[in-house]
């Protein structure tokens, strides 16, 4: 029995999916998901499904870009792009989210003295 | 922040392209799905294994599908969208229940915007005029003489305008012109037409601008002016066929050329905002210089200064009005118009016209908002008895896992539709009848006839709708959804008890819809039966059978003798003419009648007896013809004016017993003397008060002198006569012309009519009231039967049984009946306490009535009883008539 897996809070998703559009290219649903899931490892705990209200979302703010096409297999797929307002809003979110991953770390290894140990 | 404004849109955008949007995101899931499977495939799972591998990673698919719906549209307005089409199956289907419905609704809905439209234009609408609320009405300290002492005198006006520093400009019109005052000749036949005069900055002060040409220039108020008139939109339109190029143009008015400098603009209605109901055909400049000796006769109105309150300007106006004389060329006559005590009378404008009857309105607004309460309770009685009916199909929506926020959606979009429909069947209604409203000239309402629903009422409207759908949907909403599921989806028929509680509920409305109907029927009461005091009043002349017409003549001579025997002549002509005339049985001359315009002149003082000076104040003046006093129907204690009454006899005068009772106290003042300083006058009879100047009010003093001895100002025409009094117009206005080619066709009035028109304000507010409070009734009777009638079907079998083990028709009868009048006879009670109450705060308004008046009281709680006993009564029938066989069998 592993631990259980991660909980996705609010918002924490559609970061994820810019960043991996960033880092990747241009990409269908379904290798956004399956991307997110190897990357952390499936500590995630991801519906795929979860992924298309999130992309509709960032799709409808202008921070990514759709446009049908087909897949190496030939296959006829959505794909996702990056645009460059969305590169502005992934790095405004990513200095967030380091800059609150960073206090929550030393928050929490607050020692009994109020020191960092 | 851009990026959201782009969402919402967005959002917007795909809320209305769903079918492209779910095809799209149908056709990329099952690519998903594709791409998902072959992986798990080249995994080297079973195709089976690798579908259902992909399946579980994917989640849930419709719950994927719905968050995409809700992330990228509306998904309020999506729920409120399949709300709306539920409501309106469900609507159709119970067709009945939706007509009653929306009928109730339209109904009350229509009254309060007919009632908030009358309200509007009365109180709350400022005046058609620029800067409103910079118009003031100034006038004298109230006294018993009429429009004579609420008047000012040319001088006067001239010197309050020129001592005060309060306002930008005073203007003011003449305040005693009468209907049909002008001849119009020229155009056929001599038409009549209403005149008044105005100063010559009337217009500018009250800021209206003419639709055409220009406004009166003060050399045009000077005397010697060449004569000019300002046409009034309707006249305009009515009599010069609307010619636009009239500006210029002369016409013919009492045989004078007089040119026409303008037209007004349609929204300045004179008569709706200074007397209500007239209409005033032509406006021209008064001519002050000409006007010096005829006394008290123009209004006053101000415009204030910016940043001068009333208070200041009322102030000034009291250090002012010490030095104000009637003529300045007499001494003697200056600061009487400040009155014994010094009040002077400022109001704004718009009080003046409407003030006294805000009361009134306040009530009629009360009223009008208890009959949508009690529409609204009627509507949640109707709705829980629709639910009681629904209970099964709430509780599998709640087990199918609706919410019960969800429920209490649908169920009050369901009232915001019905409460939609009724508003706008509601506005249909309200615009008939303020149409009507705005063509009763014969109501004497300010501004009545710029009555409308404008956007304030529209707003009024979208408000009541609302909040009444919140009213009457919510409380069975939250009843109904909250109900037990299990309880419900068991409960599968009629005849077990889950009505107890809810028959509860609508017991309780009903007993309120009762005690509202209660409160609005016993106000109405007491309103109708104040009303029916007021006709009762005894005027002092008989209305009935008698008309009266203005009668146009010429009198002009050298001399002031030969003009009183030349008219004396005409009018005996004239009235001897007129009584040949088969069915007139008196005829008789006044140059004003009752409850029309009146004016004093004097203050006659009874000869030898001395009277502290300024006790006695001056009596209205009536100038009449022998022959008048019988035609009105007056009752007369002495003898009558003769012909022979002329400038070669005695001076002589009729006084009416009010004034007697002063002048002698305990005497007869038959052939007593009066003098008014230069000479003696002989009463020669006592005539019983008239009403001079209000129905309602108490009759100040009066004197009457003869035409044949005094001047009168014009002469209206009353014939008495056992014909309906409208059969007598033609014959009479022929002999008038025989004797008098130039007299136009005036109208021909029923003494009545103008009484009508003195209560006419009263009657409009009974009327309503009353039309309200039956309303009220028939809803509360409907809610009496709805319950009772529901509990009887309800209990169809326990009555059978009853009825099985030896209970009669007339037990079970009784039974329903007792259960009836609890319900009635608490809210009656309840009813009528709230109607003390309320008596007591709408005291103002009775007239002879008190506001606890135990008749009106009796009557109308009878009234309700007796309804109630038929509503009742018609389920109890019912009752009595169940087949116990049938009954018991039926379940």
């Amino acid at each position: 029995m592993g631990e259980s897996k991660l909980d996705l809070l609010q918002g924490t998703l559609d970061l994820m999916v810019l960043q991996t559009l960033a880092a990747m290219g241009s990409q269908h649903g379904y290798g956004i998901a399956r991307r997110i899931e190897q990357v952390s490892g499936d500590a995630v705990l991801l519906n795929q499904g979860t992924i298309y209200a999130s992309l509709v979302r960032l799709q409808q703010r202008g921070w990514i870009s759709a446009e049908w096409g087909t897949s190496d297999n030939n296959r006829k797929a959505k794909f996702y792009a990056i645009t460059a307002q969305g590169r502005k809003q992934l790095a405004e979110d990513a200095a967030y989210w380091k800059r609150l991953a960073g206090v929550m770390g030393r928050v929490l290894a607050m020692d009994q003295e109020g020191g960092n140990s | 922040m851009i990026d959201s404004l782009r969402r919402a849109v967005n959002r917007v955008r795909s809320f209305f392209r769903k079918e492209p949007l779910d095809q799209e995101l149908n056709a990329e899931m099952a690519s998903h799905l594709e791409f998902a499977v072959e992986e798990n495939l080249r995994r080297g799972m079973s195709a089976e294994e690798a579908r259902r591998q992909a399946l579980i990673r994917f989640g849930g698919i419709m719950q994927a599908k719905e968050q995409h719906r809700e992330t990228r549209g509306l998904p309020t307005l999506d729920i409120f969208l399949q709300d709306l089409r539920y409501t309106l199956r469900t609507l159709r289907r119970d067709r009945a229940f939706t007509i009653v419905a929306v009928l109730i609704l339209a109904l009350g809905i229509g009254a309060n915007i007919v009632v908030f439209s009358v309200v509007n234009t009365m109180l709350l609408r400022p005046l058609p005029f620029s800067n409103p609320q910079e118009l003031v009405w100034i006038a004298p300290p109230p006294q018993k003489c009429g429009l004579s002492c609420a008047t000012y005198s040319a001088d006067a006006y001239d010197q309050f305008r020129s001592l005060s520093r309060s306002w930008q400009d005073v203007t003011g019109y003449m305040a005693f012109s009468t209907a049909d005052n002008l001849r119009l000749t020229g155009h056929g036949e001599p038409q009549p037409a209403t005149g008044i005069e105005v100063m010559g900055n009337f217009f500018q002060v009250l800021g209206v601008q003419p639709a055409m040409g220009r406004l009166f220039t003060p050399d045009e108020a000077r005397h010697g002016a060449s004569p000019v008139v300002l046409l009034s939109d309707h006249w305009w339109r009515r009599q010069f066929a609307a010619d636009p190029d009239i500006v210029g143009k002369k016409i013919d008015l009492n045989g004078m050329p007089v040119t026409i400098i303008g037209v007004l603009p349609a929204s300045f209605d004179f008569g709706a905002v200074f007397s209500p109901g007239a209409k005033i055909d032509a406006f021209t400049p008064e001519i002050l210089d000409d006007e010096r000796t005829w006394g008290n006769i123009v209004t006053m109105i101000g415009r204030l200064k910016p940043g001068v309150t009333i208070g200041q300007a009322q102030a000034e106006a009291l250090l002012v009005a010490p030095h104000l004389c009637w003529s300045i060329k007499m001494p003697q006559t200056c600061g009487q118009y400040a009155g014994p005590d010094n009040s002077m009378q400022l109001h704004t404008l718009k009080d003046y016209v409407s003030g006294r009857l805000r009361r009134s309105l306040v009530v009629l607004w009360c009223a009008v908002g208890l009959i949508l309460l009690i529409v609204c309770v009627n509507l949640s009685n109707l709705l829980l008895a629709r639910a009681a009916s629904r209970t099964r199909e709430f509780a599998m929506r709640t087990a199918l896992g609706a919410s019960r926020g969800r429920l209490v959606r649908q169920l009050l979009t369901e009232s915001l539709v019905l409460s939609a429909a009724g508003a706008i069947c509601g506005l249909g209604l309200a615009y008939a009848g303020i149409l009507w409203l705005a063509h009763q000239g014969s109501i004497a309402l300010p501004l009545l006839s710029s009555i409308r629903i404008d956007a304030s009422a529209l707003a009024w409207t979208i408000l009541i709708a609302i909040a009444a759908a919140a009213f009457f949907g919510l409380a069975p909403g939250l009843k109904m959804s909250s109900s037990n599921v299990q309880e419900a989806l068991k409960d599968s028929g009629p005849g077990t008890s889950e009505g107890r509680k809810h028959e509860r509920m609508r017991s309780a409305l009903v007993i309120s819809e009762v005690a509202l109907a209660c409160v609005l029927l016993i106000g109405a009461g007491l309103l109708m039966r104040s009303f029916l005091k007021v006709l009762d009043i005894d005027l002092g002349f008989q209305p009935e059978h008698a008309a009266s017409i203005k009668v146009d003549y010429d009198d002009s001579a050298p001399t002031e003798e030969a003009s009183v025997a030349k008219r004396s002549v005409i009018f005996q002509q004239i009235l001897e003419r007129v009584k040949a005339l088969p069915g007139v049985e008196a005829a008789g001359m006044a140059d004003f009648l009752p409850l029309g315009q009146n004016r004093a002149w004097g203050t006659p003082t009874p000869k030898g007896k001395t009277f502290a000076p300024g006790s006695l104040p001056g009596p209205l003046v009536y100038v009449i013809t022998p022959g008048f006093v019988e035609a009105m129907g007056m009752r007369l204690h002495g003898r009558d004016f003769t012909w022979s009454d002329d400038l070669k006899s005695e001076r002589v005068v009729l006084i009416n017993a009010s004034a007697a009772r002063v002048y002698w106290p305990g005497e007869d003042a038959v052939g007593k003397f009066l003098t008014n300083g230069k000479q003696d006058v002989r009463v020669v009879g006592v005539v019983d008060d008239i009403h001079a100047d209000s129905v309602e009010g108490q009759p100040g003093w009066q004197i009457y002198y003869p035409a044949t001895q005094d001047g009168p100002e014009g002469a209206q025409l009353v014939v008495r006569t056992a014909l309906p009094p409208a059969s007598l117009a033609g014959g009479v206005l022929h002999a008038l012309r025989e004797l008098n080619p130039k007299q136009p066709a005036a109208e021909f009035r029923p003494i009545r009519t103008i009484v009508d028109r003195a209560v006419s304000p009263r009657r409009f507010f009974v009327l309503l009231v009353t039309v309200f409070a039956e309303f009220g009734l028939l809803l509360a009777t409907l809610g009496i039967y709805g319950v009772i009638s529901y509990s009887v079907t309800q209990q169809t079998q326990e009555i059978g049984i009853r009825m099985a083990l030896g209970a009669t028709q007339g037990h079970v009868l009784r039974g329903v009946l007792q259960k009836t009048m609890i319900l009635a006879i608490t809210g009656i009670v309840l009813g009528t306490v709230a109607s003390v109450v309320v008596g007591r705060w709408i005291a103002a308004l009775l007239f002879g009535t008190k506001p606890t008046d135990p008749v009106t009281f009796a009557a109308m709680i009878a009234v309700m009883i007796v309804v109630a006993l038929i509503a009742g009564y018609i389920p109890a029938r019912r009752a009595a008539r169940i087949n116990p066989m049938v009954a018991l069998r039926g379940n």
